[in-house]
């Protein structure tokens, strides 16, 4: 099977060779998409072997994630990753949220910070911002996942068409489950650790554009409105 | 007095500016005489007054200001989320470019 990681990334040439150092000990296949970055994260990829694919214009973390899911598809994919480029997620995990895909147990597994392993997720974070996400979820996609906002995620190439990413911020997250939902695929929750080393999203601010909560939410209405 | 001459004045340029980008093709015939319409109601407005009240008293609304009032907040509104859609649009046509140069300009290692 033939398995790509797909990695957007906005401004991480810090965090960003570690992970795709710790990528380079498996034999996935690896697409970076850099959003138009400020910093050296291109070059940085660059010298790893993966694919680098560079936005001219920040379009956000929604629209990178298609990007990377589009090439993929075109280069035969087998199963989508979609990964994160700080460092959050352990990149030892992967093979476990594909393990559903390959039994055919699943078409799309979520990750999801409240099955099990303990993330550290910062006090706001945990008691407001995320229940908040889950009650609109459910009220208006009818989403019933534990983790409302989780970017890790992995699905078989053939549902992708499914799923494709419309949201171009942050809001990417509710819509592809509420694609996934709405078509009724095969889905599975597996439990993964989140590393919070900075707070990467806030209610007003965002890093890269459409992240923060407040914008997320103005999109999620948004598309229902115009619909 | 002074005010509608004020108000004309400031029509009558907005006006040049339309037949120029009707002429220039800049805009749609359609919207092109929605605009003329609503700028000539606001010219009749304002030098007739007494027009407004007559329309608000058959609407039911008690005085002409408040009618022009209300029709403006829904015609603002209108435009306002027209606006929010065609930027919308224009974001994802921008995003769909950017999309496919990035996939064509592909750095492999």
């Amino acid at each position: 099977m033939k398995i790509f990681v797909v990695i957007p990334a906005f401004n991480e040439e810090k965090r960003i060779a570690q992970v795709l150092t710790e990528l380079s000990n498996f034999s996935y296949q690896v697409v970076v998409v850099d959003d138009s970055s400020s910093d050296k994260t291109s070059q940085v990829a660059s010298q790893f072997q993966v694919a680098v694919l560079q936005h001219k214009i920040n379009r956000g973390q929604g629209a990178a994630l298609r990007t990377g899911t589009d090439y993929a598809i075109s280069k035969a994919a087998d199963i989508i990753v979609h990964f994160d480029a700080d460092g959050q997620f352990l990149v030892k995990e992967i093979k476990k949220i594909i393990e559903p895909l390959e039994k055919s147990e699943a078409e799309i597994v979520f990750g999801s910070r409240f099955l099990d392993i303990k993330s550290d997720i910062y006090f706001f974070k945990k008691n407001f911002i995320l229940p908040t996400a889950r009650i609109i979820n459910f009220l208006f996609f009818n989403i019933k996942t534990s983790d409302p906002q989780n970017g890790f995620r992995a699905f078989l190439a053939t549902v992708a068409p499914k799923i494709t990413i419309n949201q171009d911020g942050g809001a990417h997250c509710s819509e592809i489950l509420a694609k996934a939902f709405h078509n009724k695929l095969k889905w599975k929750e597996v439990s993964v650790t989140v590393l919070y080393k900075r707070f990467g999203q806030s209610l007003f601010a965002s890093r890269g554009r459409g992240q923060s909560g407040l914008q997320i939410l103005k999109d999620l209405l948004f598309s229902k409105l115009i619909k | 007095m002074w005010l509608q001459i004020l108000i004309t004045l400031f029509v009558v340029i907005v006006l040049f500016k339309l037949f120029k980008q009707r002429q220039a093709d800049k805009i749609s015939l359609s919207s092109f005489f929605a605009w003329l319409i609503l700028w000539l109601i606001m010219l009749v407005v304002f030098w007739q007054p007494a027009t407004a009240s007559y329309l608000a008293n058959f609407l039911g609304i008690g005085r002409g200001a408040d009618l022009i009032v209300y029709l403006s907040v829904v015609v603002i509104f209108y435009l306002l989320f027209k606006i929010f859609v065609r930027i919308n649009k224009i974001e994802k046509e921008i995003t769909k470019v950017v999309r496919e140069d990035a996939i064509k300009n592909v750095r492999k290692e």
